[in-house]
C-alpha cells in the first residue's frame, strides 16, 4: 500500500513531457514541499514537489524518459511508519490523462429562456396633471424621491453637492440629505467607481454621477468587471444594485474626446441594464426604475436636452417599465427607431415627411439593454420598411443590432433594405462647419426614410 | 529621531487629515513594536497551527489537482503565505467586519472556516462550488461570512474595499474592511486614488500589502522605485506598518493595533506583511525568476507553521500530538479532494441564471 506519484501537467493543455531529472533516489526519506523531479516540456521546466511524507521506494520511470503521459505513474512512496492507505490521496476515479480532453459539450443543449414579455407602462389616471419640466428637475426629481424613501440611497460624484452639480443635475439635494448622502469626490474615476460598486455590494444603493460618461472610461473596468459580472461569478451571492449616469453623447463643441456616445459599448455588456431616454418623463420615470432595481444600471443622460422641457405627470410614483421601448409617433408607411437625443430628430423628420404624404413611426428604445426587440419587430410588421437613427458610430452600433434583429426575427416583413442613420464615422471635429457635418440630423434621417420608401 | 520631528504639538481633533499637523504616521509602528508576539492561549496557538496546516494541505492538494487537469485555468496557491490570512482574520469581528481580496484567495476563504469541500468543488468547477462552478478560483465569495472575493483584476478589490468600508461608515455598524492586496498591485493607479479617499473620509479600512517579493516574474526591486510599502500611504497621512507576515503571532498582534485604530474612527492604516510564495505565480509558472536556494532558504528558516510548530513544542506540546492534526487535515483535504473530483458538473441551463437579478 504505497502512493503513487503521477506524472504532474505543467498546463491544462500539456498531454506528454519528460521526466527530465529525479532529485531523490530509491530509499531516500522525503518530506512534504521536496522536489522529487525536474519535468519539461517544449514550453517550461517545472520542479515536482512532494505533497506526501515518506520513503521513495520506486522509481518506474528513469530520468530522461520523453514523451511520459500525463497521469502515468512515475514512482511510489510508502508512509514511513505507517501502513500507507490512510494518508494516501484517493486515487481519481476517472484516468487522469481522460480528465485532460475537453469537458463534453452537455448532451442536451441548452435552451436560453425566453424574455418575459416587458410590462407596460403604467396607464396615468384621466384627469392627472401634466406639469413642464425640464429633462434636468425630471432627474433630480427623481433622484429626490428615491432618497426620501429609502435611507440606503445616496449620490458621489465630481462637483454633485457644494456646486450643485456640474450641469446641476443634482441642485437641491445637498441642502435636503446633506453630505453624508450627497459626497463630493475627487477627481478620480476609476477610484470612485470602484468606491460606489464596493458601497452596493456592501448593502447600499449608490448613485455614482460621471461629470460625462467620457471620463468614465477610466472607470469602466469597475462597471463591467466589478459591477457587471459579479453576480453570476459568485452564482448569484454578491449583487451590485448601482446607477451610474451622467451626460452621454455629443455636446457642443467640445471636440472628439468629450465627444462619444458609448450606448452601444455598454449594451453589449451581459450583467448590465443600460438606459437613454429622450424626454422628461421617461427621465424621471426611468430614473426611478433605475434606483430601485436590484442590478447595475449605466444611466444615459444628453447634455443637449438637459434643458428641454417635456410634460410630466404630477403622480406621487411615477416609475417605468425597464426594457420597454415607447412608439412616440405612430405611422403606417416606414418605422424609425432612435433613443436619446436621436428621437427628438426622428420626430423632426417625421414632421417634414408628413408633408410629403409619408406617414412615419417613431420609437423611442429608451432602455438599450435589454432591449425590446418585440415592439421594433410590431412596428415592422406593420409598417415593412424600417431605419434606425443614432447619435453615434455606425461601426458595431446599437443601429447594426437592430438591423440584425430585423434580418433574423424580422425579414419576411421587410420591403426595403433596413438603413442606419449614424454619425460620421470620425473623431468629432471642433470646427462648426465639421462638427455639423459629422452629426446626424432630420434632414438625414428624412432622405433615408424616403430611400426606403423609394419615394423619389 | 521621529519623536523629536512629530510631537511638536499637541494632538487635537480636526475635522480633515490635512488640518492635523500632529499626525503621527509612525504611531501604530511603535504601538505594535513596543509588544510584537501576541500572546496567544494555547488553544488559540493550535487553531493557528491547524488552519495553516489546512491552507497548507488544501493548497498541496490543489496543485496536485492542477496537475492531474482536473483544475483549470489560472490557480494561485497560496502555500508560504498562511500566517498572514491567519493572523489578521482570527482578529476580525466576522460579525461586523468585511473582507476582500485578490484572486490568490483559497487561504482567505479557509481561514473563515468555509467548508473545503466547496471551495475545493468551485476550483473543480462543479455545482456544488461555492459559485455553482460558475466563478472558479479567482472568483469566490461568501456574503454570509461578509467575504465579498476574490477577484480576479489586480488592483481592483482595493477600491471595491473602500466601498465596503464606506457602506460600514454610513450605516454606523461597528465594522471595518480587510482589504488584501499584493505587491504587485500595490503599483496600480486605484489605489491611490482609494488612499486619498479613505484618508480624506476616515474610512474604517486597513490596507494589507502581502508582499511576497514577485509580481508574478518580477522582483519588488525591478518594478518599485518605493520597495518599503508601508511608507506609501505617507502621501496621504496614512499610517504604515510593516509586519513579519511569516509569523502568525506578529500579524496578530499587528492586527489588533490596525484594527482598534480603524474601528476608533481614526481612518485607515496601511500594513505591509513581507511573506513568501513557495509556488510560481499561478500554476503554469514555474519560477525560473528566483534560485532554488532562495526558496530553500524561507522554508527552511522562514516557514509559518514550522516556526509556530516550534513555539508549540517549546510550550510543551509533543510531535506525536501535532502529528495527529496533520493526519486529521490530510483525511479532511482528501474528504475535500474526493467531492470536488465526484460532485457533477453544473447543469447546462445554469448557463444563463445569475446574470441579471430581476426579470424585465
Amino acid at each position: 500500500m504505497g502512493i503513487e506519484l503521477k506524472m504532474p501537467a505543467l498546463s491544462p493543455t500539456m498531454e506528454q513531457g519528460t521526466l527530465a531529472k529525479w532529485l531523490k533516489q530509491e530509499g531516500d526519506k522525503i518530506a512534504p514541499g521536496d522536489i522529487i523531479a525536474e519535468i519539461e516540456t517544449d514550453k517550461a521546466t517545472m520542479e515536482f514537489e512532494a505533497i506526501d511524507e515518506g520513503v521513495l521506494e520506486k522509481i518506474l520511470v528513469p530520468a530522461g524518459t520523453e514523451d511520459v503521459a500525463v497521469g502515468a505513474v512515475i514512482a511510489l512512496i510508502v508512509g514511513e511508519g505507517e501502513s500507507g492507505g490512510e494518508a494516501a490521496a484517493p486515487a481519481p476515479a476517472a484516468a487522469p490523462v481522460a480528465a485532460l480532453e475537453p469537458v463534453e459539450a452537455p448532451a442536451a443543449k441548452a435552451e436560453k429562456p425566453a424574455a418575459a414579455a416587458p410590462a407596460a407602462d403604467p396607464a396615468i389616471p384621466a384627469g392627472t396633471q401634466l406639469v413642464s419640466t425640464t429633462v434636468r428637475e425630471a432627474l433630480r426629481d427623481a433622484m429626490a424621491e428615491e432618497m426620501r424613501a429609502d435611507p440606503r440611497v445616496f449620490v458621489m460624484g465630481e462637483e454633485v453637492a457644494e456646486y450643485q452639480g456640474a450641469y446641476k443635475v443634482t441642485q437641491g439635494l445637498l441642502a435636503e440629505f446633506g453630505p453624508k448622502r450627497v459626497i463630493d469626490t475627487p477627481i478620480t474615476e476609476y477610484g470612485f467607481a470602484g468606491i460606489g460598486t464596493g458601497a452596493a455590494m456592501g448593502g447600499l444603493r449608490p448613485i455614482v454621477e460621471f461629470m460625462t460618461f467620457n471620463f468614465a472610461m477610466q472607470a469602466i473596468d469597475h462597471i463591467i468587471n466589478s459591477a457587471a459580472k459579479t453576480n453570476y461569478m459568485s452564482g448569484g451571492q454578491m449583487r451590485c444594485p448601482i446607477v451610474f449616469r451622467g451626460p452621454n453623447g455629443a455636446a457642443s463643441r467640445v471636440g472628439a474626446q468629450h465627444s462619444q456616445n458609448y450606448g452601444p459599448w455598454y449594451a453589449s455588456v451581459p450583467g448590465l441594464i443600460v438606459i437613454a431616454p429622450y424626454d422628461a418623463a421617461d427621465a424621471k420615470g426611468l430614473m426611478k426604475a433605475a434606483i430601485r432595481s436590484e442590478d447595475p444600471v449605466v444611466f444615459l443622460e444628453n447634455e443637449l436636452v438637459y434643458g428641454r422641457s417635456f410634460d410630466v405627470p404630477a403622480l406621487d410614483d411615477y416609475v417605468l417599465p425597464i426594457g420597454k421601448a415607447r412608439v412616440v409617433r405612430e405611422g403606417r408607411d416606414v418605422t424609425i427607431v432612435s433613443y436619446s437625443i436621436g428621437v427628438g430628430l426622428a420626430l423632426e423628420a417625421a414632421n417634414t415627411l408628413a408633408g410629403e404624404g409619408i406617414d412615419a413611426e417613431v420609437i423611442d428604445l429608451r432602455t438599450l439593454r435589454p432591449l425590446d426587440r418585440q415592439t421594433v419587430l410590431e412596428s415592422l410588421a406593420k409598417t415593412n420598411r424600417l431605419i434606425v437613427a443614432e447619435e453615434g458610430w455606425p461601426t458595431c452600433s446599437i443601429a447594426s443590432e437592430i438591423v440584425t434583429i430585423c434580418m433574423e426575427e424580422g425579414f419576411d416583413h421587410l420591403d426595403a433594405p433596413v438603413l442606419r442613420v449614424c454619425n460620421e464615422d470620425v473623431p468629432l471635429p471642433y470646427a462648426a462647419n465639421l462638427e455639423k457635418l459629422a452629426l446626424i440630423d432630420a434632414a438625414r434621417i428624412a432622405e433615408a426614410a424616403r430611400k426606403v420608401c423609394y419615394a423619389k | 529621531m521621529r519623536d523629536t520631528i512629530l510631537a511638536k504639538k499637541p494632538a487635537k481633533a480636526s475635522a480633515t487629515p490635512a488640518d492635523d499637523a500632529d499626525f503621527i504616521l509612525h504611531s501604530l509602528q511603535e504601538a505594535f513594536e513596543a509588544k510584537k508576539r501576541y500572546a496567544a492561549s494555547e488553544p488559540e496557538m493550535l487553531e493557528f497551527y491547524r488552519q495553516m496546516l489546512l491552507i497548507r494541505r488544501f493548497e498541496e492538494k490543489a496543485g496536485q489537482l492542477y496537475g492531474l487537469g482536473l483544475i483549470g485555468g489560472f490557480c494561485h496557491l497560496y502555500i508560504g503565505q498562511e500566517a498572514v490570512a491567519i493572523g489578521l482574520q482570527s482578529a476580525l469581528d466576522s460579525d461586523r467586519d468585511s473582507v476582500i481580496t485578490g484572486y490568490r484567495d483559497h487561504g482567505h476563504m479557509l481561514a473563515y472556516g468555509i467548508d473545503p469541500r466547496v471551495i475545493m468543488a468551485e476550483l473543480t468547477g462543479r455545482e456544488a462550488g461555492i459559485s455553482k462552478g460558475k466563478g472558479g478560483s479567482m472568483h469566490m465569495f461568501s456574503t454570509s461570512h461578509k467575504f465579498y472575493g476574490g477577484h480576479g483584476i489586480v488592483g481592483a478589490q482595493v477600491a471595491l474595499g473602500g466601498g465596503l468600508a464606506l457602506a460600514h461608515q454610513y450605516n454606523a455598524d461597528g465594522g471595518l474592511c480587510l482589504a488584501y492586496f499584493g505587491d504587485g498591485a500595490a503599483n496600480q493607479g486605484q489605489v491611490y486614488e482609494t488612499f486619498n479617499m479613505a484618508a480624506l473620509w476616515k474610512l474604517p479600512i486597513v490596507f494589507v500589502i502581502e508582499n511576497n517579493g514577485y509580481a508574478m516574474g518580477t522582483a519588488v526591486k525591478r518594478g518599485s522605485a518605493e520597495t518599503e510599502f508601508y511608507r506609501r500611504g505617507t502621501a496621504f497621512r496614512i499610517p504604515g506598518m510593516k509586519v513579519n507576515g511569516m509569523d502568525v503571532l506578529e500579524v496578530r498582534a499587528a492586527a489588533e493595533v490596525a484594527f482598534a485604530h480603524a474601528r476608533a474612527g481614526k481612518g485607515p492604516v496601511l500594513m505591509e506583511c513581507n511573506t513568501y510564495r513557495y509556488r510560481g505565480h499561478s500554476m503554469s509558472d514555474p519560477a525560473k525568476y528566483r534560485t532554488r536556494e532562495e526558496v530553500q532558504e524561507q522554508r527552511d528558516h522562514h516557514d509559518p507553521i514550522e516556526g509556530l510548530k516550534k513555539t508549540l513544542i517549546e510550550a510543551g506540546k509533543t510531535e506525536d500530538e501535532l502529528k495527529a492534526i496533520d493526519k486529521a487535515i490530510r483525511a479532511d483535504v482528501a474528504a475535500a479532494a474526493d467531492f470536488a473530483e465526484t460532485s457533477p458538473e453544473p447543469g447546462a441551463q445554469e448557463l444563463y441564471t445569475d446574470v441579471l437579478v430581476e426579470e424585465y
